[in-house]
């Protein structure tokens, strides 16, 4: 069997049903063999897009999103995205293809060192230099890509090796005896933290993203009811607890709650799961739950004692970790209501004193905040929600109440403006039937536009809110308090019109510029069930609040 | 963040890695892309084709040093990491040193080498070539009495260190 008609057996084996990608002469071989194999591919029109779309599958589904690009700039061009679903954990397989072997390290045309290139932004990757080993890469890729902390795998595919042929066997199983996950928490420890949390007075629950990867949003739940504990999320987080429940603080840090960041702040026990203590939820280590111990759960050792001193560090699988927690918790003899009374109504206190605030006036300029609660009303929270990077970014997930893992989809780590848009695509591909809604900036948009030719000719009924503030919002937002209102290189002054933008493509564009248009266009829009830009002429110098400034901590917070 | 030991230590760090082209790379590449120092490195097969032996030097605070281990653990490739200052080892490292060697000094770089138990592997009418072992204290006192007689050239292999006892990595 020829090498590239392996590659296509080994998907099918792993269960892919669509790959993101854009051809070219290296990987010829391999598109040509998934011309007549049940495989979809979508054709994307930027490499940068067909990765966050393979993202935005993942992150809907759990599974590996997988991508295909030609060598040379078809691999480099796959760099942002590689380096997001790093940083965010998202499960991702790259293929790239390669020059001939021969020609390696010859700079030959389009060729480049994509596995020396991406190193540093994959979990694993790969250059398959004979055929008789591709088989065996692609499992191992799919296995390290899914297990443990998730992450991107790249496979490098020479020409030559797509096209020599050998025996087709794929592997049963995986050896690698570098890499062995531990998903099992120590039973002591376990233990333990159950103590502890039992003698807490003032204890929170700080969720991130790996309670999402590891499938662990029910367990989380019944751990907060069960001990009374109130509950905050990271932006990767959100939809990991619901949005709407009495034991919700809101996401924390930078922008999140007064009441999240508060809890934190007094709190004596912080219940650390599947988050990182990145310095936009920590601000100042210095001055960060200076009154706290620390219970960290991660299934990465390496984030555990990174950046602050953990008392009690837990390595293993959220889901696993919490099962077990809670076996040792129903066995304590506690009336955690009682125990937490004044916790309770100490925070909701401060949920009362500093609610997330705007004020719309009915004639006014439209407000951003306005639109994303809408959105919100509108979808009666279940749409799938993507955004990109910036103000917009951060109303998504102050306003949109959201109820379940995987409903929510964003570039946390890396920030990558032009990720939201593809990224609905891709979700939209798992789930053709959903709602799916990229709430935009017109800055990030502008970043992956061209991806709306991607939308219509595949016929996907994604919806793209921009938030059309005429600026980089968050920039312009910096450069207003830390900059002396100096806006240097914040304002897009020319932009394109964004309705016929998407008529130019094929799609349906909407306006609105008034509070009582948003309803309507966001209704029709649902109607039509067909790629849709709507442009929402925003207020421009709308600020996000709470800001507690990068590196200051929760005594700096400005609240408007 | 404060610590209770945050002053710079230098570690040794044992690691068995695949055998692959790269690994080294990626190894390379985690030090320089976290800010990580690499004091000395020494990497050679072992008795299995398979598997290399890398004698890694680096220098951190407690918490630098714990997150070197953990992120090398996290690569594919690296197999085992043991942090061999943790526990008694031994070190060593071979040192070749080309050295003036003319007629008013033949004897004293003799009798230097002598002393540190070195052998002179190469001989030329105005140059000794000594091989050193040793441990990182007496590398350092051979280079330095033979400095003021003129060094030529050296090179070092770099720290090899293996846990004492009945302990393997």
């Amino acid at each position: 069997m020829k090498g590239a008609e392996i590659f296509v057996q080994s998907l099918l084996r792993e269960g892919v049903d669509t790959i993101f990608g854009h051809p070219g002469g290296a990987i010829l071989p391999i598109n040509d063999a998934l011309y007549d194999s049940p495989i979809r591919h979508i054709l994307t029109r930027h490499e940068q897009g067909a990765v966050h779309m393979a993202e935005g599958y993942a992150r809907a589904t759990g599974r590996p999103g997988v991508v295909l690009v030609t060598s040379g700039p078809g691999g480099t061009n796959v760099v942002t995205g590689l380096t997001n679903a790093f940083m965010d954990s998202t499960p991702i397989v790259v293929f790239t293809g390669q020059v001939p072997t021969p020609v390696i390290g010859n700079d030959a045309f389009q060729e480049a060192d994509i596995v020396g290139i991406t190193r540093s932004c994959t979990k694993h990757n790969y250059l398959v230099k004979d055929v008789r080993d591709l088989a065996r890469i692609i499992k191992e890729a799919f296995y390290i890509a899914r297990t443990g902390r998730p992450g991107p795998v790249l496979v490098d595919i020479p020409k030559d090796v797509s096209m020599s042929e050998c025996e087709f066997v794929y592997p049963e199983s995986v050896h690698l005896r570098g890499y062995k996950p531990t998903i099992v928490g120590h039973a002591g420890q376990i233990r333990r933290a159950a103590e502890m949390i039992a003698q807490a007075q003032r204890p929170v629950i700080y969720a991130g993203g790996g309670v999402i990867h590891a499938g662990a949003s029910e367990e989380l739940r019944t751990l907060a009811e069960l001990t009374v504990i109130p509950v905050t999320c990271t932006l990767m987080g959100l939809g990991g607890f619901p949005g709407v429940h009495e034991l919700w603080l809101g996401m924390l840090g930078m922008h999140g709650t007064v009441a999240a960041n508060m809890a934190m702040n007094d709190a004596d026990l912080v219940i650390a799961i599947g988050a990182r203590f990145d310095d936009r939820v920590t601000g100042n280590l210095e001055e960060f739950c200076v009154g706290a111990k620390f219970i960290h759960i991660d299934i990465d050792p390496s984030s555990i004692g990174k950046n602050v001193r953990v008392d009690l560090p837990i390595v293993g699988d959220a889901k696993h970790c919490l099962q077990r927690l809670l076996q040792e918790l129903r066995s304590i003899d506690k009336d955690w209501k009682a125990a937490h009374a004044d916790w309770l109504a100490q925070i909701a206190a401060w949920q009362a004193k500093y609610p997330l605030r705007y004020h719309q006036e009915p004639e006014g300029e439209l407000l951003p905040q306005f639109v994303c609660e809408q959105i919100y009303e509108v979808t009666q929270g279940e749409a799938i929600i993507t955004t990109e990077v910036g103000q917009h970014q951060m109303w998504a997930a102050q306003y949109y109440h959201f109820m379940r893992p995987r409903q929510f989809i964003t570039s946390g780590g890396l920030g990558t403006m032009g990720f939201g848009f593809p990224a609905a695509i891709g979700a939209q591909v798992a789930y053709p039937d959903a709602l799916v809604i990229d709430i935009a900036g017109d800055g990030s948009f502008q970043m992956t536009m061209q991806e709306l030719a991607t939308a219509v000719q595949y016929d996907l009924p994604v919806i793209v809110a921009i938030l059309n503030n005429h600026s980089l919002g968050m920039v312009r937002q910096w450069q207003q308090f830390f900059y002396g209102g100096r806006y240097a290189d914040s304002s897009l002054e020319v932009s394109p019109d964004y309705v016929k933008l998407a008529e130019a493509f094929g799609a349906v564009g909407l306006r609105a510029t008034r509070p009582e248009e948003v309803r309507p266009v966001l209704e029709k829009a649902i109607r039509l069930r067909r790629p849709t830009v709507i442009d929402f002429v925003v207020k421009t110098d709308e600020n996000v609040f709470p800001m507690i400034p990068a590196g200051g901590s929760i005594k700096d917070m400005l609240l408007a | 963040m404060p610590t209770a030991n945050d002053e710079i230590q230098r570690h040794i760090f044992g690691l068995l890695v695949e055998n692959k082209v790269g690994v080294l790379g990626r190894i390379t590449g985690l030090f320089s892309a976290r800010g990580f120092n690499i004091d000395c490195l020494s990497v050679a097969e072992t008795e299995d084709p398979t598997v290399s032996r890398i004698t890694l030097v680096t220098a951190g605070d407690s918490r630098i040093l714990e997150q070197v281990q953990k992120q090398l653990n996290k690569l594919i490739d690296v197999i085992k990491v043991m942090d061999l200052s943790e526990e008694p080892h031994i070190a060593r490292e071979l040192v070749l040193i080309k050295v003036n060697a003319g007629a008013e000094t033949r004897e004293e770089v003799f009798r230097i080498a002598s002393i540190f138990r070195g052998k002179i592997v190469d001989v030329t009418p105005k140059t000794y070539t000594l091989e050193v072992t040793g441990d990182e204290d007496k590398i350092r006192a051979v280079i330095n009495l033979l400095k003021p007689l003129g060094i030529r050239e050296m090179v070092r292999t770099g720290t090899i260190a293996i846990a004492r006892g009945q302990r393997v990595l």
